[in-house]
């Protein structure tokens, strides 16, 4: 699968309840980050778990985001930020403009 | 919604910092599932899928390990590589020989 997001693009991460097992955190959803890096191509992990294969394999990147918009009641700097990884069907592409 | 695992950022009060040893029996769940990763029994995902699936009561009464061992003993009995008969028999020997108290 090829990757859809390239290091540079904003994106928000999807805020769907999932059943199941998946590595995006509660925290996050609904979050809009930055991509930070492309990690590779791994079998996705929603599927690994209940003892399939997980092909085709899916994009994972790390996003990073800014505390402040992460934690309403963040106290530190305001250029804190936190790296997560995330797979490609967990993130739509930002369409709002600053 | 949030399922109960999934608890990064909920408030948790302090952090206990102390190191601790561990058990003989934790030790040998750890060794397990290396074993079982190794044959490809049971995959890291499937471990988590398990821990995720424990009630939420249960789930904060139990340590790191009881929640593995858990995990493990499901996903054994539902790829039918042990039966609940054959768990409780061994179970219930390794208990006799034992003492309740032990292990």
């Amino acid at each position: 699968m090829k990757a859809r997001f390239r290091p540079g693009d904003s994106v928000t991460v999807r805020s769907a309840y999932s059943l199941g097992h998946v590595r995006t955190p509660h925290y996050i959803k609904g979050k809009r980050g930055i991509i930070e890096r492309v990690c590779g191509e791994f079998a996705n992990p929603e599927e690994l778990a209940y003892g399939r294969r997980g092909l085709p394999k899916r994009p994972l990147y790390r996003v990073r985001f800014e505390q402040e918009q992460v934690w309403p009641d963040y106290i530190g700097p305001p250029s804190d930020t936190v790296d997560i990884e995330l797979y490609e069907h967990w993130l739509e592409p930002d369409t709002k403009k600053d | 919604m949030r399922r109960h695992h999934d608890m990064g950022g909920e408030a948790a009060g302090p952090v206990n910092r102390s190191e601790h040893e561990y058990a003989f029996w934790e030790k040998r769940v750890d060794a397990l599932l290396v074993l079982l990763a190794k044959k490809k029994l049971v995959r890291v995902d499937e471990l988590r899928r398990g821990i995720e699936q424990i009630g939420p009561d249960v789930y904060d009464k139990m340590g790191y390990y009881d929640r593995w061992i858990t995990s493990i003993t499901n996903n054994l009995l539902e790829k039918g590589i042990i039966t609940s008969e054959e768990l409780g028999r061994r179970m219930a020997e390794v208990e006799a020989r034992h003492g309740k108290e032990d292990e």
